[in-house]
């Protein structure tokens, strides 16, 4: 994708229907794991592909945009410390864009390695650290509680993530492949 | 559907008359307002006034019940964990120890530990009849408009508005193809292994991810088509021009914001400590 | 002098992308106030046309040009898209992805909006453009809350309000129901009417397009112009059944039966048809057309029993539907959109239990079965293939259903093997389905189903969108398994496919079926017709121009007949 401009038109319709599929994914493809309160969130892994997709400016709009109209629309009312971990996963995830060609079906062993490192970093900052901070500045609560919640929600995406995203940008990867060369059959 | 969504909720009220972006800097005022202040007195009044409002606004109790009960388990839920996680937390933070009865090994109720819960609670508690009420009074159109007379570039705040006009034709989309999948045998129920229902999930992930991809190009083209991003601005159909009450709304919540810092200041901190 | 206001000069066009030039050697005027058809089987460059003249050709789709193309006297080349947006208007094919307002009055001001008018001037003008399309009264509407039809008056509404000359629609009868295209055809022509705009269609249902008079047709194949003429004229030739596109049916049937159709008969369309001069031929061709036996009916497969269903109690969705659908059967089930057809299919797949009534599957109850179970026994194809697809490789998208259910790997490979030589697909096991087109990607979700063995296929929209080849094609196909004996129901409402491919009809209509009955009665009889959004087909209207007795059989004839030319 060699856009000119930062928000270019098809930047801003990618961050609007992917905050829109975030919120499906969101509601309705989440899978309990059989631990209380901790799911597959399989919209990570989206926002993974559309973070390496369209870059960290999208990947922080769609994590930002996509989890608050998830909140407002479930429960009534934002939270905001989880959302705006979720633009830092959406933006950290997106500053591998410009290492990985996905969408010149370039997916290989290293850039797997590439995106994992980043995936691994941007659910540690977003949920060791921009979470549980906010929720104490803002909430007030018990430390111990709030990195438990940040460390589960933590590892559960980086797994999420590093299996679900992976396999996803991998079979995306695929379908570019062949494109550019084709001839009319 | 077993799951419903929030939406708007048309009503004839005072609370609807005022412009979107009114109600966005009052929730946003509020909401500050509520998470800076640990104040029992001023989040009961913030509370209470929240309330009003609701009843302002001549929305029903019924049509927002079903999140009002979600919210309500949840804020048990946390209750609890904070609980067994930090039992003393109140104690720590007024400076003393109330003990009212051991339950059991290293846990016993403290009425600081009580006091701080209360807070903590009537704290998510104070925000709830706001936020509810921004998204059942505020039409969707308006919203665009509203963010972006807030400051946010009107291309941030058009986003928003294709991520809401689209929320239900990618909720089609997706009903649509676990429909086919499922049709095929692929079983999403709880029926199947944890391993097996991820593998499972992909078969649905990757029909929506490409024909959503299909769909930011269409809706790409059809943009530039009808001129979008030409200019520096743009103007918006719905947008709504501010009148005396909008003035009068925002005046209140700032009101709201202003003294919840005066508070922290004669508190000498966030918390209010009765014990004192 | 009729002023020019597209002009092509030896234009060609080349994506960044391909290998070979889309568009060659283009040489085309178009006048101001001129309606011109654009026909062309699909890959024959007429979408690459049409975006060469609003502006997407080169800027956002990039590729490199060589010749001339001036829009208003302006070479297109020096411009953008914004500055040709205020001289054509393009009305997209896809009524929901140019519908991007939340509401009807938001999506028509969009472009002015983006054109910063203020806002006084836009609510007025939006009530003029609305009104236009008579759209006025659904201004607060959400857009799906609207019906196809209506989201495509908007889309008008919206390129119209930027007072463009040229009005460009792109397929516009794709996602539409027969009657509603009519509508379409008909506003389209009122409007030029009224306001002398020039009008470029693109489009592959020639007979639709021709309900209304257009002044030029434009054949377009492998990315050339191969004719730019009148409709009378081309109707004459064989140029369009040799380029693949379908001529309107009574035109096939006067050839059939021999006529010359020349201009002199008015051959535009079935009203203006002058058939006195084929009157005899046409008589004498259908008296030699032997009758077919009517079929003996075998056991029932499925069936419905007063089968009523609704979210809840108050609001019926279906309202006590009894039909048998016979083994070995082709049937459609047709209905205007949100007549409940879908809902109808996800009954029998299980993922809606009837509120009252039973579905027998071989004379079983099916109410106890899940919905994988079921799967064994009915399978399921989507609309769109896209929607079905998930694995790279052919071989594992057909694999998986197989894959899931613990079937072991050798089983696996002589199952997807076999099924894929029975559709064609054998060779191509290895390619990755993103090498593949439309129609071959449909035959690969109808791979992925047959592969579950079951006994009967449900597909919804089995042709929507396909040129007249591919539609041939995938049907072909289908009819192929029914003649080894698969059950197959098909949800539609493409007509051709309905009358040339099952020989029985249920209507659904509001949430009630209306009709069951022979294909051929139910496309000639006004009152179903009218309730299921159909229209007449012009083969009955011919069939009573030359005064033959049993019209109904003459449609029936000329389907038989035509089937046989065309294998």
């Amino acid at each position: 994708m060699n856009e000119k401009k930062i928000l270019s038109i098809k930047t801003i319709v990618a961050i609007g229907i992917g905050a829109a599929v975030f919120l499906v994914l969101g509601r309705f493809a989440a899978i309990p794991t059989g631990v209380p309160n901790t799911e597959i969130q399989t919209a990570y892994a989206f926002l993974a592909l559309m973070a390496v997709l369209y870059g960290p400016v999208a990947g922080a709009a769609i994590g930002f945009i996509g989890h608050t109209l998830k909140d407002v629309t479930a429960y009534g009312m934002p939270w905001f410390s989880w959302i705006i971990a979720s633009a830092v996963v959406g933006l950290i995830m997106g500053l591998a864009w410009k290492k990985l060609h996905v969408s010149e079906g370039v997916f290989g062993k290293k850039e797997m390695i590439t995106f994992n490192i980043y995936q691994i970093i941007a659910n540690l900052i977003a949920w060791g650290l921009v979470a549980p901070t906010l929720d104490i500045v803002i909430y007030a609560e018990p430390l111990d509680k709030l990195y438990l919640q940040g460390s589960v929600a933590g590892i559960s995406n980086i797994i999420t993530v590093g299996v679900l995203g992976t396999a996803l940008l991998y079979a995306y990867a695929k379908t570019r492949t062949k494109k550019g060369s084709l001839d009319k059959e | 559907m077993s799951q419903t969504m929030l939406g708007y909720i048309k009503q004839d009220s005072p609370i609807h008359y005022l412009t979107g972006a009114t109600k966005l800097i009052c929730l946003l005022l509020f909401s500050f307002a509520s998470m800076l202040t640990y104040d029992t007195r001023l989040l009961a009044i913030i509370l209470i006034f929240s309330i009003v409002m609701f009843k302002v606004s001549k929305i029903q109790f019924k049509d927002v019940a079903f999140v009002v009960y979600f919210i309500l388990v949840f804020l048990l839920l946390n209750n609890i964990a904070i609980f067994l996680f930090s039992p003393y937390e109140g104690v720590k933070i007024y400076g003393m120890r109330t003990d009212l009865f051991k339950l059991v090994g290293p846990y016993t109720v403290t009425v600081e530990q009580l006091f701080y819960q209360f807070n903590i609670t009537l704290k998510y508690l104070s925000i709830i009849p706001m936020a509810l009420l921004f998204m059942v009074a505020t039409h969707p159109s308006e919203f665009a408009a509203s963010l972006n007379r807030i400051g946010v570039s009107y291309k941030g705040a058009y986003a928003v508005a294709i991520a809401l006009r689209y929320i239900p034709d990618v909720q089609r989309d997706y009903h649509d193809i676990a429909f086919a999948q499922q049709a095929r045998g692929i079983d999403m129920s709880k029926k199947e292994k944890l391993s097996k229902r991820i593998k499972n999930i992909t078969a649905i992930l990757l029909p929506l991810i490409f024909s959503s991809l299909d769909r930011i190009e269409t809706i790409s083209c059809a943009m530039e088509l009808r001129a979008f991003g030409n200019n520096k601005k743009r103007t918006w159909y719905s947008a709504r021009p501010f009148k005396k009450g909008d003035y009068i709304a925002i005046g209140v919540a700032t009101a709201f914001l202003v003294v919840a810092f005066l508070m922290m200041i004669k508190n000498g901190g966030r918390f209010y400590n009765p014990f004192l | 002098m009729k002023k020019p206001v597209i002009e092509f000069k030896d234009f060609n066009f080349q994506y960044n992308a391909q290998a070979k030039p889309t568009l060659k050697h283009i040489n085309l005027t178009i006048y101001e106030g001129e309606k011109v058809l654009i026909v062309g089987p699909s890959g024959s460059g007429k979408s690459t046309l049409s975006n060469c003249i609003n502006g997407l050709v080169p800027f956002y789709y990039e590729g490199e040009i060589t010749g001339s193309l001036l829009i208003n006297g302006k070479e297109t080349k020096n411009s953008s898209i914004f500055e040709l947006s205020n001289e054509v208007g393009t009305v997209l094919q896809d009524p929901d992805g140019q519908f991007i307002g939340l509401t009807v009055a938001e999506d028509i001001a969009f472009k002015l909006e983006n054109d910063c008018v203020p806002q006084e001037e836009m609510k007025e003008r939006v009530r003029k453009a609305s009104k236009l399309v008579e759209i006025d009264n659904q201004l607060e509407s959400a857009p799906h809350s609207l019906s196809g039809g209506q989201k495509q008056r908007v889309n008008l509404a919206g390129v119209m309000i930027g007072d463009v000359n040229i009005l460009l629609f792109d397929e516009p009868l794709a996602s539409l129901d027969p009657a509603t295209g009519k509508t379409a055809i008909e506003l389209i022509d009122e409007l030029q009417k009224k306001t002398g705009k020039t009008i470029i269609i693109i489009e592959h249902r020639l007979e639709d397009v021709l309900h209304q008079e257009v002044d030029r047709i434009i054949v377009m194949d492998e990315g050339t112009i191969i004719s730019d003429t009148s409709t009378e004229e081309l109707l004459g030739q064989s140029l369009l059944k040799d380029t693949g596109i379908r001529e309107p049916l009574y035109i096939t049937a006067l050839k059939y039966a021999g006529c010359r159709v020349i201009s002199e008969m008015k051959p535009q369309r079935i009203h203006t048809l002058q058939v006195e001069s084929c009157k005899d031929q046409l008589v004498t061709w259908y008296a030699d057309q032997s009758k077919e036996l009517i079929e003996e009916k075998a056991e029932v497969i499925l069936e419905f029993d007063k089968v009523s269903f609704g979210y809840n109690p108050q609001k019926e969705i279906l309202k006590d539907i009894s039909f048998k659908v016979y083994k070995g059967e082709m049937l459609s089930i047709v209905g205007k959109n949100g007549a409940g057809k879908s809902t109808l299919s996800k009954l029998v797949c299980g993922f809606f239990k009837p509120t009252k009534g039973r579905i027998l599957f071989e004379g079983k109850d099916m109410i106890e079965d899940t919905i994988k179970e079921r799967a064994q026994k009915i399978g399921m194809v989507m609309q769109n293939p896209n929607q079905m697809i998930s694995q790279n490789m052919i071989f594992d998208e057909v694999a998986l259903g197989l894959r899931v259910r613990g079937i072991g790997e050798e089983e696996v490979t002589k199952r997807v093997n076999e099924t894929l030589k029975v559709c064609g697909l054998y060779p191509f096991r290895n390619w990755p389905i993103s090498a593949l087109s439309f129609g071959q990607k449909k035959r690969v979700t109808i791979a992925a189903i047959l592969v579950l063995r079951p006994e009967m296929l449900i597909l919804d929209e089995p042709t929507a969108g396909q040129d007249f080849k591919h539609y041939t094609e995938i049907m072909e196909f289908l009819k192929g398994l029914n003649q080894q004996g698969m059950t197959i129901i098909m949800i539609t409402h493409d007509m051709h496919l309905m009358l040339e491919y099952t020989d029985r009809a249920i209507v659904v209509s509001e949430g009630q079926k209306v009709a069951d009955d022979l294909t051929t009665y139910i496309l000639t009889d006004e009152e179903t017709i009218n309730k299921a959004y159909l229209k007449k087909t012009s083969l009955y209207e011919l069939a009573l121009k030359v005064g033959i007795d049993e019209p109904r059989a003459f449609v029936k004839c000329f389907i038989d007949y035509d089937r046989r030319m065309r294998l």
